[in-house]
């Protein structure tokens, strides 16, 4: 059951309900951008909690630490991939993804017995950095706004008989009605001088 | 019936959906000729507004024509009447109702424990606003159910088109209310944060209501320029101090009144560092809005005068100056527009040719362009104020 249809409990019988999807607002690149924010939430959590593990299938032996703070800079990355803010998350994942390659970099001498865990590794962020770079790109051209393409409106006053004929013209029948009125007339009730 | 339907952050997808039915007595369903997309939606779309549901219609601009009326409404509506739909759902019989306090009326929110806990005591119903709101199908749809439809309705002539009169339903009056509850009086400054379709109309109701001097704070130059064209006095927030300018123009006592028609999103940019902080703790949930024109307005605003805040804000807001606020003794007003309360003066000041709200409509589409008109005004592309759209 889709969450459409689970959602339809909480609507009443007159209520519309979908019955066909159609087209969304999303585009590809905000797909491929959410799906990479996930991707980065996943990896954040292994790498927070099994960095362990991590060290040892790459032969990064002693660098469990640096693991783990890369874990939470993935997460702390992902935070605005998944916001409206993408390329703010996406710039964050390309930078952390060089940060990832340099390391990797590190293991990939002749004396790492886990060498080819490690090429293997490299090749998979080598990828994904690309599509990091496709949604970074992606993202920014189809959620562009085109510096100087700015329309006039300066013909559209929306005031038929002018801005200077029209100031104070609702006053002739218009009064800010008693409870609006935010301004006191406490001068008005002062005591005037040798009163 | 097709319509625009909300299924997550940034994913609005034009739909099929069933019809709506009649459910109460006082319902009526209206087939929707012409609709809007709000400033207040991109809240939704960008789900800083808990409570939306997956499959929830959007809209709360709207108007038509009225095909099927329930029992109860038969008094006040038939077949073929052409009605503008407010965006709140009024009783026109509880307390709140009588007293013209038509956006929080009582007896409207079909979901009314969800809004007691959320604001404490619940507001009206709204089309298309979340489910603290009752949940209500919204009107960017080719059919809309009206709920308590024979006091939820303002009847319109026929000879005047769509484009002056949609805007009835919502920031027109909203944009009213901003300045009548500024309280603006001849001779007055009135300041204006925003430029979006609800400063619009607040820069156009501020002057009709007599303000002496109408200044307008953006920085989008197609918004400022609208806004110019209305006799104010612009002011590009990216180009210069707020601030100073504001001081400068009213010889450095400040603005009488303060007027925010920006709400949850302000602008975020280096020029305005708070804007940052907020932006980061709205993205880890420990903030709801970025309060940066609140903020300003407090400060700059002249002792005694009135800040009027009409931009929606959604939840809990951070380091907010009260020191500042209660020194200087500022009057806060505030609340979503009582759109019935002004709509009846407001038509007659459209037929008498003293406003033309249709200034506003920067782009006319079909309803199936929706989806990606959403992100056309979200992105500010396109120089694109106010979206119409056409079922």
């Amino acid at each position: 059951m889709s969450l459409t249809n689970l959602t339809h409990i909480a609507r009443s019988q007159g209520d519309p309900r979908i019955e066909r999807k159609g087209p969304s607002s999303l585009t590809g690149p905000d797909r491929l951008a959410r799906a990479l924010g996930w991707f980065s939430i996943g990896l954040g959590v292994a790498e927070l909690v099994a960095p362990g593990r991590i060290a040892r299938t790459l032969g990064l032996d002693g660098k469990e630490g640096l693991i783990r703070a890369y874990g939470a800079r993935e997460l702390a990355s992902a935070v605005p991939t998944l916001s409206i803010n993408k390329p703010v998350g996406l710039a964050a994942r390309l930078g952390g993804d060089a940060l990832d390659l340099a390391t990797l970099a590190t293991a990939l001498h002749r004396d790492n017995p886990q060498r080819r865990n490690a090429a293997i590794a490299t090749a998979v962020v080598a990828g994904i950095a690309l599509l990091d770079l496709a949604a970074y790109a992606g993202v920014k051209a189809v959620h562009r706004r085109d510096p100087g393409s700015e329309r006039d409106y300066s013909d559209r006053s929306g005031l038929p008989r002018g801005a200077e004929a029209s100031r104070g013209l609702a006053r002739k029948d218009f009064r800010i009605p008693p409870d609006y009125r935010a301004e006191g007339t406490v001068a008005d009730a002062l005591p005037t001088s040798g009163a | 019936m097709k319509a625009l339907v909300w299924h997550g952050k940034e994913d609005v997808r034009y739909d099929t959906v069933s019809d709506p039915q009649i459910e109460h007595p006082r319902d009526a369903i209206i087939k929707v000729t012409s609709c809007a997309i709000c400033g207040s939606d991109l809240h939704l779309f960008h789900n800083l507004i808990p409570a939306m549901l997956p499959g929830d219609i959007l809209g709360h601009e709207s108007m038509g024509e009225v095909v099927e009326v329930g029992s109860a409404a038969k008094g006040t509506l038939k077949k073929g009447d052409r009605v503008v739909i407010p965006f709140t759902i009024q009783c026109g019989e509880c307390d709140q109702c009588r007293r013209g306090n038509f956006s929080v009326c009582q007896r409207t929110n079909r979901k009314g424990e969800l809004g007691d806990k959320a604001f404490g005591h619940r507001t009206a119903g709204l089309f298309g606003y979340t489910h603290l709101t009752g949940g209500y199908p919204g009107g960017q749809a080719e059919y809309l159910r009206v709920p308590f439809a024979d006091t939820t309705h303002v009847k319109v002539p026929d000879g005047i088109d769509d484009e002056k009169l949609l805007f009835l339903s919502d920031i027109l009056p909203t944009g009213w209310q901003a300045a009548v509850q500024a309280d603006i009086q001849p001779g007055d400054t009135v300041a204006i944060w925003g430029c979006g379709p609800v400063g619009q109309m607040t820069i156009r109701s501020a002057t009709l209501l007599g303000a002496e001097q109408v200044i307008a704070i953006d920085h989008l130059p197609e918004r400022l320029g609208m806004a110019a064209a209305a006799g104010a006095i612009t002011i590009n927030f990216m180009e210069e101090s707020v601030i100073d300018r504001l001081n400068e123009l009213t010889g450095g006592e400040g603005p009488h009144k303060c007027i925010d028609a920006v709400g949850a999103e302000s602008h975020v940019n280096t020029g305005q560092p708070d804007t940052l902080l907020d932006r980061a703790k709205q993205m880890l949930m420990a903030e709801n809005d970025r309060p940066h024109v609140l903020r300003e307005m407090i400060y700059v605003c002249r002792p005694a005068g009135v800040i009027s805040i009409i931009g929606v804000y959604t939840g809990l807001i951070d380091k907010i100056p009260m020191g500042q606020a209660m020194n200087k003794g500022l009057t806060f007003r505030m609340a979503q527009a009582h759109v019935p309360r002004w709509t009846g003066d407001l038509l007659r000041r459209i037929e008498d040719g003293q406003i033309d709200p249709s200034f506003v409509i920067t782009h006319k589409v079909d309803l199936s362009q929706g989806p990606e008109m959403y992100r056309t005004f979200r992105d500010k592309a396109d120089s694109c104020i106010k979206v119409m759209l056409r079922p």
